[in-house]
Parts: structure tokens; C-alpha cells; sequence
């Protein structure tokens, strides 16, 4: 039987290799896929507590962040266009209209 | 023996691809690594008896949400991006803040201790079927959370619309 443990590491593994690529890619689709990323390391961590701890409330809640995850998608994809087509550039550093 | 074996192949090769999908300089590959990934990660769903969560995965994630990057990516014009430097001038700041979460979270693992065990055990759901009783849980304890998500998606959609929109010029 494999840990509960080893599946949270990996879970862990995930979520910082999703972290180290939005803070450093600037690439937008690739910051965005870091955030995908993300939200798929703290499924594996989900499912494995819900095999581990013999409940499905766990599983349950995988539905509403793929959910979600689809929803950011959509959203995020499209604010990805209107921004191209304003700027002609992927680039975050480029766009610092608003001088945040 | 052969579990951890199973699980050794799993965690290596979705951390390699993990990998591999932040640092492509193209994004077209990026989607491609993030493919295989989530299909290894569907397999070890199912490696952890979560049938139905592995074939969501597969449908939306690799289906519908890839898809649609993929579409996005070919929308773009990439030509300077893949002149330009991979990394911004500053990557071992973004290393370190990652290191740093990646030690306290292993540190929060090391000293996890389980919560008392539920009521859904293998042998209950194989006998009552997988999908029957997350569809039970789903749609009496959840069916709240399940409205909300639906309008979740009905405000993706017409914000997706509404924010892709090309302005008429009157």
C-alpha cells in the first residue's frame, strides 16, 4: 500500500512547479497554464485523501474546482484575446496601462 | 511492491512533464506536454479508485479546456515570443519563493494527521456502484453547490461572449 503521504508530496511537487511558472514565464498562455497546473496539483491531493480516508466528499469537490477550472478557462481565454487584439503581444511586461 | 512501482511511474513522469510544460519556449508544445500530463493523471485517478473523476478529466481538461487553449494559441501571433527570453531576468527570485513553499508544505505533510475515517468504504460503493452513490452524495448533500456551479458556467459563457466580442464600429 502506498502512503497517503507519498501522494501529498507529489501533490506538493506539483503545485510548486505551477507556482515557479507563473512567477517567472511571462508568456501569458504559459502563466495561465501554470495556474491549470496549480489547480490540478490540489486535485491529486483531493482524490488521494478521499481514497485514503474512504470518503467521497472529496471527489465531490474535484467536480466544482474542474468546474471552475473550465469557467477561469473560458473567462481568461477570452480576456486573453480582447487583449491581444489591443496590443498584438503576449507578453504581460507589455501591458502596463495601468501602471499597477 | 507493485503499487508503489505503479505510483514511482506516476509521480516521475507527471513531475518531469510538469517540468517540461512551465519551461517550452513554445506554447504549442506547452499544451501538448500539458495533454500527456493530464492523461497520466487520469490514469492515476483511476489508480485511486476514482473512476468517474479520471473520465471527467479526461473529457473536460484534455478535451474541452486543452482544446480551447490550443485554439487560443493559434488565434495569437507567436513569432516574437519565441524570440524573446524564456525566463524573466530575475527567475532565481520566482526558484526560491517556489522552494520555499515547496519546504513548508512538506514540513505540513510530514506532521499531517489523518481526520477520522467515512462511511464509504471499497467494499460499500462496489456494491452499490461508483457513479450511484457520488451521484447521491452530489445531488442530496450538494445539490445546493451544484445550482451554484451551473450559474457559474452560465456567467462564464456570457462573459466569454460578451469579453471576445468584436465592437461594431457605428
Amino acid at each position: 500500500m502506498v502512503p497517503l503521504q507519498w501522494y501529498l508530496m507529489l501533490s506538493a511537487a506539483v503545485f510548486t512547479i505551477g507556482v515557479f511558472g507563473f512567477l517567472t514565464r511571462r508568456n501569458i498562455i504559459i502563466m495561465f497554464m501554470s495556474i491549470e497546473l496549480m489547480l490540478n496539483a490540489v486535485n491529486i491531493s483531493l482524490v488521494s485523501f478521499s481514497h485514503y480516508l474512504q470518503d467521497l466528499r472529496g471527489q465531490i469537490l474535484v467536480f466544482f474546482i474542474i468546474t471552475v477550472a473550465a469557467a477561469e478557462a473560458a473567462i481568461g481565454l477570452a480576456i486573453i484575446i480582447a487583449l491581444f487584439r489591443n496590443k498584438t503581444t503576449a507578453h504581460v511586461d507589455d501591458m502596463n496601462e495601468m501602471k499597477g | 511492491m507493485l503499487p508503489k512501482l505503479f505510483f514511482g511511474y506516476f509521480a516521475v513522469v507527471i513531475t518531469v512533464l510538469s517540468i517540461l510544460v512551465v519551461t517550452r519556449r513554445n506554447p504549442v508544445h506547452s499544451v501538448m506536454w500539458m495533454l500527456l500530463l493530464f492523461f497520466n493523471l487520469a490514469s492515476m485517478y483511476l489508480f485511486l479508485d476514482a473512476e468517474f473523476i479520471a473520465a471527467i478529466q479526461v473529457i473536460v481538461y484534455a478535451g474541452a479546456i486543452l482544446v480551447l487553449f490550443l485554439f487560443v494559441v493559434l488565434l495569437l501571433n507567436l513569432r516574437e515570443e519565441l524570440k524573446a527570453d524564456r525566463f524573466i531576468g530575475s527567475w532565481p527570485a520566482g526558484l526560491i519563493v517556489a522552494a520555499a513553499i515547496m519546504v513548508s508544505m512538506v514540513f505540513a505533510i510530514n506532521s499531517f494527521v489523518p481526520g477520522p475515517m467515512g462511511t464509504y468504504s471499497i467494499d460499500y460503493i462496489q456494491k452499490e456502484t461508483y457513479t450511484k452513490v457520488l451521484g447521491e452524495v452530489l445531488y442530496t448533500e450538494y445539490l445546493f453547490p451544484f445550482e451554484i456551479a451551473s450559474l457559474i458556467l452560465l456567467i462564464a459563457i456570457i462573459g466569454a461572449i460578451v469579453l471576445a466580442k468584436k465592437r461594431m464600429r457605428s
